[in-house]
């Protein structure tokens, strides 16, 4: 549980029961996420498919029977207990498993409506569409403006390289706190002014969907509020999916969310997965699975 | 209740003297002390033998290139020149191969290549020098003389590197057998480091949609630069420092030319050749300045890449 | 971005320029790398095929030919690459293990630190140098002799020894340290009773890496052990034979018979040093391996 969530824990105990306290909780959670409507999704295009989706690292089978689209200009959070293989499938999203030697994907992802596995198709492109941010802040050794013009020095976006690279840096907010001293090392900032600029760094090219994997989870909770508000913003212009073990996040940022669970096999062997995807209101109000409403009342997780 | 008195566990005053630990420490002490005196000694040594040469001929002798037994007058400047040269080349071509190498053991090999080519790769450092050395000169160089060096004379003879005639000695064998010994000394460091670079750092320029070479030239290889120049310093000491093997392949005869065709000599060369057979006082005493010389250019070389190390673990650590 | 025409193709010059630049650097990477290996096998093959033809029997029992006779061998070679290389071991493995010691266990770090800088700095020392420090210190005056190679050999091979096993007593886990010291062992005794035997198996290791580089070792012998009688000598104080050098002279001599004893010397030494190289290496993980487990 994180603090906020213990917070408004705290906040309703008066020597009521657990559960009148769980479903309070539960209630605000559905009250944050209604500001994202009941169908945010219709009439916006399908940006990515994916279809009977597996991923096995070298024979094992760390996710599977993935059915969901990812709809344009919406936040999509996955959520779910840690091992389901949320991480692994955002992964899959921009071919960054293929660094991982063993690394399988079965089923089908399109992006538009294209094979993103087909023969033929370069992870290289694939990933100038389709941006990602990790969990732990990692800029470059260089200076901060570097760092954000490294994308666009490697794609040939170098035509008003300076106005594109403020352009980033507003986009992320960060440009206000860095303006005057662009020269310096990306390592004098502090953690969430790494993330921040990663995120610039990021959307320095253009991306098509941006792909953050618990973007805030290494940050101080401020560090955190500032990451919320920037995808809350960011949604207007990308396509957002993000990774989150925090419910009351995807709450409040998310419009679409996806429930993820691991199910373990007689033979001990555990895989992830997606057992909803709904609009988030949906999923915090009237979940149609069993294991989802068990984790969004927190009676597990 | 304890049947132990109470003065069973009290403390001693004064905390004994365990004299095992004070002689493990000093018979350690001294063998590190060894080091130090036995470098000194070398220097003193060396310098010593070197001393009547020196003041024979002062610094001039690094700019003189006689070097005739009959008339007792012996200068350098060949001998610098030839350790200049072979180390040049043989650095030009080990760098890009070392550094290549190390990025294929590093990012390219597939998992289970990486352990064995990584060791055939090393296993070229265990061919003892004389071996090479001999290889080189009845193999290597009659290659050369045969088939290689024609070839360059007469495609690219305009260059001074390449005229001269063909022969089966001279500082192209020697570059070659030098590069043969430095690429696993330095390919072997520069595969450390690309191990060493944050894959975090790696994963990021990749998702920013870099080639796996991009991302090595502007993430992987600036990240490790220093390493990897300490690593080229290493080869360069061992470029120069190499005296068998040289002089097995080089000729002997020493000239300052731009040719690599045709007998040369080298610092290192020169003292195995002529050390023993030194016809007069003066001879062996200047090829002990000879020595000097090396001694004095090996040492600068160790030690700035000994400190190169140490900044970048001071910089590591302070992260 | 259209949505009928596929947004992934590789559609810019520039990106299949990019594209063709990374397929070209890694295949160079990888010609660089069967280049060192073809070399490898180049120089193997060469000494294997031009050393066999002289390898029989006589070539290990018999000392060689007086001069203008064929057959004999280099028996004194070897005995005396064995002895000099032996006594060298025997100088070197304690000389290199206590400076081991005094660096992890008892040099404040500035110290160590500066140990550590002196063995890097005396082992690239070039030996052809070191060669010449011996001469000046125990030949001159006194003779070539085989302790003087031997010591020769010690400076080269002291620095190996020392830096391999510091490495492995670091990886001892501080645990084992900490586990004797809090019986009440003395520090002395915690090394040598529960800290050495741990690391004995990276110690062997590092011990036949450096008697593999000592052995092919030819500038220390040049100034020392180079004037030697064509028979087998066992008296430390005098100069014997060794195998480097009866290549390295024999390499540059006219004579075909003379060249066919290189090559054939130059495959003993290769062979012996190469399996050795090879026996360290796997030795090496393998206590890792154990060490690591230890953890």
């Amino acid at each position: 549980m994180t603090d906020s969530e213990s917070r408004s824990e705290r906040d309703a105990t008066g020597g009521e029961s657990a559960d009148v306290v769980l479903a309070r909780s539960q209630a605000q959670m559905a009250e944050i996420a209604a500001q994202h409507g009941a169908a945010p999704q219709e009439g916006k295009p399908v940006v990515l498919g994916l279809e009977n989706v597996a991923v096995s690292y070298s024979g094992h089978e760390a996710v599977r029977g993935v059915d969901m689209n990812i709809h344009k200009t919406l936040v999509t959070a996955f959520i779910g207990p840690s091992g389901c293989g949320k991480t692994t499938l955002l992964r899959s999203l921009n071919r960054m498993n293929d660094l991982i030697p063993g690394a399988e994907v079965r089923g089908k992802i399109t992006y538009h409506g294209h094979d993103l596995n087909a023969t033929g198709v370069d992870p290289v492109e694939v990933r100038r569409r389709i941006g990602m941010v990790f969990q732990r802040p990692n800029p470059f050794p260089k200076s901060i403006f570097d760092n954000v013009a490294y994308g666009l020095r490697l794609h040939g976006m170098k035509d008003n390289l300076n106005d594109r690279v403020e352009q980033a840096l507003r986009q992320s907010g960060l440009w206000d706190e860095v303006h005057k001293r662009l020269k310096s090392s990306a390592l004098s900032l502090s953690g969430g002014q790494q993330q921040r600029l990663c995120i610039a760094r990021a959307l320095a090219i253009e991306p098509d969907v941006v792909l953050m994997d618990e973007p805030a989870s290494a940050l101080d909770p401020i560090a955190t509020q500032r990451i919320e508000d920037l995808v809350a913003e960011l949604k207007n212009d990308y396509t957002i999916v993000i990774v989150t073990h925090n419910m009351q996040q995807a709450a409040r940022i998310a419009d679409m969310t996806a429930f993820f669970s691991v199910d373990v096999a007689e033979s001990g062997a555990r895989c992830g997965i997606l057992v909803e995807h709904a609009p988030t209101v949906q999923l915090f109000t009237r979940p149609s699975d069993e294991r989802t409403e068990a984790y969004v009342t927190g009676r597990f997780g | 209740m304890s049947t132990r008195a109470e003065s069973d566990f009290a403390l001693p005053k004064r905390a004994r003297l365990h004299l095992g630990d004070l002689a493990l420490r000093g018979i350690t002490g001294a063998a590190a002390l060894t080091i130090l005196i036995v470098l000194i000694w070398i220097a003193y040594k060396v310098t010593e033998q070197a001393s009547d040469a020196i003041s024979t001929f002062g610094l001039g002798f690094l700019t003189s290139s006689e070097w005739n037994a009959v008339t007792d007058q012996y200068g350098a400047r060949d001998l610098i020149w030839g350790t200049a040269v072979t180390s040049f080349f043989a650095l030009l071509f080990a760098v890009p191969i070392s550094i290549a190498i190390g990025l294929f053991l590093s990012e390219l090999a597939p998992r289970r290549l990486r352990g064995p080519v990584g060791a055939l790769v090393e296993l070229l450092a265990a061919i003892p020098s004389v071996v090479l050395g001999l290889w080189g000169i009845l193999v290597m160089g009659p290659f050369l003389e045969a088939h290689v060096e024609p070839f360059l004379n007469d495609h690219f003879g305009w260059i001074p590197l390449f005229s001269g005639t063909p022969s089966n000695v001279g500082l192209l064998p020697a570059c070659l057998v030098l590069t043969i010994m430095i690429v696993p000394i330095v390919s072997s460091i520069c595969r450390e480091l690309f191990d060493s670079v944050p894959s975090d750092l790696k994963a990021g320029s990749l998702a920013l949609g870099s080639t796996r070479w991009e991302m090595m030239r502007s993430v992987a290889i600036p990240q490790v630069s220093g390493g990897i120049v300490a690593a080229v310093i290493l080869g360069l000491a061992r470029a120069m420092g190499e005296a068998i093997a040289v002089s097995q392949t080089i000729g002997g005869t020493a000239r300052t030319g731009w040719s690599l065709f045709g007998s040369a000599d080298t610092l290192a060369s020169r003292i195995a050749n002529q050390y023993q057979g030194a016809a007069t006082h003066l001879q062996q005493s200047s090829i002990a300045y000879l020595a000097t010389i090396l001694l004095v250019l090996s040492l600068a070389a160790n030690l700035s890449a000994a400190l190169i190390v140490r900044r970048i673990r001071r910089k590591l650590g302070a992260r | 971005m259209s949505e009928e025409a596929n947004p992934l193709a590789v559609v810019t010059k520039r990106s299949r320029r990019r594209k063709r630049v990374g397929v070209l650097m890694e295949a160079l990477a990888t010609a660089a790398a069967i280049l060192a290996i073809v070399v490898l096998a180049i120089v193997v093959i060469s000494v294997a095929r031009k050393g066999l033809p002289a390898i029989n029997a006589d070539f290990f029992t018999k000392n060689p030919a007086p001069v203008f006779q064929t057959g004999g061998g280099i028996k004194n070679a070897i005995v005396g690459t064995l002895i000099m290389t032996g006594l060298a071991t025997l100088i070197s493995v304690p000389v290199g293990v206590l400076i081991a010691i005094f660096d992890t266990e008892f040099a404040p770090r500035p110290v160590a630190e500066g140990i550590r800088i002196a063995l890097n700095v005396l082992a690239g020392v070039p030996t052809i140098v070191v060669g010449i420090f011996i001469f000046g210190v125990l030949v001159v005056g006194h003779g070539q002799s085989a302790i003087a190679a031997s010591l020769g050999l010690s400076i080269v091979m002291v620095p190996l020894i020392a830096r391999a096993t510091e490495e492995v007593l670091l990886l001892v886990p501080s645990t084992l340290r900490e586990g004797g010291m809090a019986l009440g062992a003395t520090r002395a005794r915690t090394v040598i009773t529960v800290i050495l035997p741990t690391a004995v198996g990276g110690i062997v290791t590092a011990t036949i890496v450096a008697v593999a580089r000592g052995a092919g070792e030819t500038a220390p012998l040049l100034f020392t052990s180079s004037i030697f009688a064509n028979s087998v000598v066992t008296d430390v104080h005098q100069a014997m034979a060794s195998i480097p050098l009866t290549i390295f002279v024999d390499s540059e001599s006219p004579s075909v018979a003379d060249q066919q004893t290189a090559w054939a010397a130059a495959l003993v030494l290769m062979a012996g040093v190469l399996i050795m190289g090879v026996i360290g290496r796997a030795l090496s993980l393998r206590t890792r391996r154990q060490i690591e487990r230890a953890r």
